[in-house]
């Protein structure tokens, strides 16, 4: 029986079966994709639109692809786009208002004709910006209407990671590599000498269904410790760290610190590590009426903290300075994110550090911050200021 | 691996828009030029149908369909139910088209939202009330509830000022309530002509003949942060205790239900956390700029 909690292995050759199971079972299947020189996600209609092959070298401000001679279907890490671009699409229609007469008005929701997403190939750090990003706009008072439809029924086919990247950090974060919960099934590939398999973890009976025409056996206690020995590779190979201790109060008793002046010099404001982080969710309306304003739309599109428009008041921006901008993104991912929804806002994959085009590494940034804390806090001090 | 609790799907939060980002069509009932670029309308629901109940202090987000959404505060009274009251002062395209409504124009409406001014702090208390300029709107159905209720208050002291005697709001009513024996409303303006009877100067300044027993008062405070800060400073000199002080803040809001981020002040979504908050908890982040 294919139960939630029981691990299979089917054979890399399989894995076109596995598409058809998501495709029977009414999922668009949407997964990472070559395109323009990088790793972004689209739509999955056959094995051959899987990365087969090719792996990604990331470090600060830079990011290329490159082959490796295994045939990995997933042998790389985070590219430039998140799931986010799905459940929170760049540019969403809210709703489209009629005139009725001069009297009154109408508001009908755009068309809900969408087929259920299959998110093929999602990392641990992934699974964890999405439930962040559930939490955001379903977990609160007043949910998200077009956001929990599309989540309600989203099937999550993670990966586990065998290898990390030179930005990646999850395991700072607590959110990575090991996929261990918010999944419907969750993919270890195991390539040895002789070997290409897939061992799956079942997570919920949406994932079982998926899986009934796989040709597929148990998994073995070898073919278990196997994947957890990719995964620790995957750990100990971690491109970043950062240490959270405390960092909430660290920052917000920093907010003063000469290092916002300092990177605030280096940063575009180009609000590339907004548009690329996985959980960055503000967002600007607007309204495009026709030229009789009968029938207006109301739409919603990602807009960015760094963009001076974004804190606009009568009498001119809040934040005019580009350090006052970057501090408001790093103390709302790091710090304050905790105080509104309850987690932090970062989950370590690195993709604000790989597109920063300047470089502007965070975890070197709070390191910066946590140096000039303790010099200006003795450490018998007591508690700061 | 064990088997996974959590499950990867957010529950039903049921169809449709949502229940707070579609809008309510609402016709302009009357219109009231309060001062040079100051309108108030009254809105009344172009359907049949209630109007929501709201708090003193809470807001509502307002647009003529088509010109841009805008949040602004509900200056009704609560005692009056079934209608919208708005002062709008016009400083971009969407408050210009706003605040231009004729009557019978039509408006669209969602809200109310956010938390108002805590009301029931006030029972058994002196009160202060300061505002400043366009911040009377959002007090004003505070001073409503307030005297209606006047028995369940001690002192009520409204300071008020604004740029001109012109920019005064609500001039007819304002003439009523400083004719009133059991409230005191001091007046003030930056700047003023021979015509002027009242007094020049900044509200800080009437802060000191403000009389209430300083260890038994609220205040609350709605104006400029300039203006709440150097306020709330001089209740705190004349010994009215830090969380007893209470201010309306502002931020451009485009969601009101804590989504866009547009709002944020530190830890505050101000949408949702406020717009009405303890200054206990902003004076630290009312004092850094570019916050």
């Amino acid at each position: 029986m294919i139960e939630p909690g029981s691990s299979w292995v089917f054979p890399r050759a399989e894995f076109p079966s596995l598409l058809a199971g998501l495709e029977r079972a009414g999922y668009r299947v949407v997964g990472p994709t070559v395109r323009d020189g990088a790793i972004v996600y689209g739509t999955i209609r056959s094995v051959g639109d899987l990365p087969e092959g090719w792996t990604d070298r990331q470090e600060a401000g830079t990011y290329r692809l490159a082959k490796r001679d295994d045939g990995a279907l997933f042998g790389y890490n985070v590219g430039p786009h998140s799931w986010k671009k799905y459940l929170f699409p760049p540019r969403e229609q809210l709703f489209t208002l009629r005139r009725d007469g001069s009297a009154s008005f109408e508001v009908t929701p755009p068309p809900d004709d969408e087929p259920p997403l299959a998110f093929l190939g999602i990392r641990a750090c992934e699974i964890a910006a999405m439930r962040i990003q559930d939490r955001v706009f379903v977990g609160g008072g007043t949910p998200d209407a077009g956001y929990a439809r599309r989540a309600r029924s989203r099937l999550v086919v993670a990966v586990q990671c065998g290898q990390a990247g030179g930005t990646c950090f999850c395991v700072s974060m607590g959110t990575g590599p090991a996929v261990r919960a918010g999944y419907d099934l969750s993919l270890t590939e195991l390539i040895e000498p002789g070997r290409h398999d897939f061992l799956v973890q079942v997570g919920t009976p949406e994932g079982a269904g998926v899986l009934a025409d796989v040709p597929m056996r148990p998994a073995t206690p070898a073919d278990l410790s196997a994947g957890e020995a990719r995964v620790a590779r995957a750990a100990q190979s971690m491109g970043r760290t950062m240490d959270t201790t405390g960092v909430h109060e660290v920052l917000l008793r920093n907010l003063e610190s000469p290092v916002w002046e300092d990177v605030g010099r280096r940063c575009l404001a180009c609000t590339n590590c907004t548009l690329a982080c996985p959980t960055c969710f503000c967002h600007s309306t607007e309204e495009v009426p026709d030229l009789s304003a009968e029938r207006v739309e109301r739409w919603r599109r990602w807009d960015s903290c760094f963009n001076l428009s974004f804190s606009e008041l009568h009498n001119g921006s809040v934040r005019a300075t580009v350090p006052a901008r970057y501090r408001q993104w790093l103390t709302h991912k790091l710090a304050t994110w905790f105080d509104q929804f309850g987690s932090s806002g970062c989950v370590g994959c690195g993709r604000c550090v790989t597109w920063c085009p300047v470089g502007i590494d965070l975890t070197a940034e709070v390191r910066a911050i946590r140096a000039a804390d303790a010099r200006a806090v003795p450490p018998e001090g007591g508690p700061a200021p | 691996m064990s088997t996974v609790r959590d499950g990867p799907r957010p529950v039903d939060p049921g169809p449709g828009i949502g229940p707070t980002l579609a809008p309510e069509p609402y016709t302009v009932w009357s219109r009231t030029q309060d001062t040079r670029d100051t309108a108030t309308l009254v809105l009344a629901p172009s359907r049949t149908g209630s109007v929501p109940a709201f708090e003193p202090g809470q807001f509502n987000m307002l647009s003529v369909p088509g010109r841009g959404e805008v949040a602004i505060s509900i200056s009704g009274d609560p005692g009056r139910p079934g209608e919208w009251v708005h002062t709008v002062r016009s400083l971009g395209l969407a408050t210009q088209a706003i605040a231009g409504a004729t009557p019978g124009s039509l408006l669209a409406v969602r809200g109310p939202y956010g938390r108002g001014w805590p009301v029931d702090r006030a029972w058994g208390k002196d009160v202060v009330i300061v505002a400043g300029g366009v911040g009377l709107a959002p007090v004003r159905p505070l001073i409503l509830e307030l005297l209606r209720h006047r028995d369940r208050v001690g002192r009520l002291e409204v300071i008020y000022g604004a740029r001109t005697p012109d920019d005064l709001l609500y001039a007819p009513e304002l003439a009523g309530w400083r004719h009133r024996t059991d409230a005191r409303f001091q007046v003030t303006v930056d700047a003023a002509g021979r015509e002027w009877y009242g007094d020049v100067g900044l509200v800080t300044q009437r802060v000191p003949d403000a009389r209430f027993d300083a260890a038994n008062t609220v205040a609350f405070l709605c104006g400029p942060e300039i203006m709440m800060r150097l306020t709330a400073e001089a209740l705190e000199s004349r010994g009215v205790p830090r969380p007893a002080i209470w201010v309306s803040l502002e931020r451009t809001m485009q969601c009101g239900i804590g989504l866009c981020g547009h709002c944020q002040l530190g830890p505050y979504l101000l949408c949702r956390d406020g717009p009405v908050l303890p200054y206990a908890d902003v004076a630290p982040l009312l004092r850094i700029r570019g916050l």
